[in-house]
């Protein structure tokens, strides 16, 4: 039962990842990308994770994504045409290819402790609000208040960046 | 029961189809959607790990993640449409002005 969540969730993560890639259309890759992420929180809840699940669904995919639709609509960007130098496209297949067999392989043959994991039986809060909020304020302090400064830089610089006229300095 | 490495295997599987994605394609804009596919795809990985060892530290390392990645995309989003103002396109196949 968890195998048949588990393919069907990879199955459309890769499908849509793929198709992403080779679309022509803007529009249709956004969405596209936005299937991905869900179907990765899927997966995050079969794994116990429900807090950053929910967080992928409404911090990724209904923030960033709509972010990215904002932009494509505002360019204006039409179904692009194919690229130039053909050579590249089999080339990098053929270079993700190669790297995927060592990966699989060191991957398949590291043994891990208690490697498989199951819906519903996890240790005592994993996942949970209640630890994550405790983790985030006793451990994990400094990178998360980090994170807001990370936060307040990018809202400054994308404002700066993209306002018209010039900086004129007043002596 | 699945077992752990093959949420792994997906994850590599999707960080090589944003790393493929980011260099086959053109537009600057797929190209920071490929960044987060990859970005998704070490963000699984953090959470199977978490899910193996019984610890949600994963989980804080996932949401920082994602909090970087939001504010990279605003920044990276702002710059092409800088971009797009300033040279009229986001293929940057045509914004060299380099000789070769």
């Amino acid at each position: 039962m968890e195998l048949f969540f588990f393919f069907f969730f990879a199955l459309v993560a890769v499908g849509s990842g793929i198709a992403m890639i080779v679309q022509r259309n803007p529009i249709y890759s956004v969405l596209l990308l936005i299937m991905v992420m869900v179907s990765l929180a899927g997966l995050f809840l079969m794994l116990n994770a429900q807090f950053v699940a929910i967080i992928q669904i409404v911090v990724y995919a209904g923030a960033i994504m709509v972010l990215f639709l904002f932009v494509v609509m505002l360019l204006n960007l039409s179904r692009e045409e194919g690229g130039a130098f053909r050579i590249q496209k089999p080339v990098a297949g053929v270079l993700a290819v190669l790297l995927l067999v060592p990966i699989g392989t060191m991957i398949s043959s590291t043994v891990l402790p208690d490697t498989y994991t199951q819906i519903g039986e996890s240790p005592l809060g994993l996942g949970e609000v209640e630890q994550i909020g405790s983790l985030l304020f006793t451990r994990y302090l400094l990178p998360a208040e980090i994170a807001a400064v990370l936060l307040l830089i990018a809202i400054v610089g994308a404002v700066v960046l993209t306002r018209k006229g010039v900086i004129v300095s007043r002596d | 029961m699945v077992p752990v490495s093959y949420y792994l295997i997906l994850s590599a599987v999707l960080f090589l189809t944003g790393a493929v994605g980011f260099m086959i394609r053109r537009n600057a804009i797929i190209m920071l959607m490929s960044i987060e596919l990859m970005l998704n795809g070490a963000n699984l990985s953090f959470v199977a790990f978490a899910r193996q060892f019984g610890m949600s530290d994963g989980h804080i390392y996932v949401f920082i993640a994602i909090t970087i990645a939001a504010a990279e995309a605003a920044i990276g989003l702002a710059l092409v449409i800088l971009l797009f103002r300033n040279r009229g396109t986001v293929n940057i196949d045509e914004v060299k002005t380099l000789r070769w």
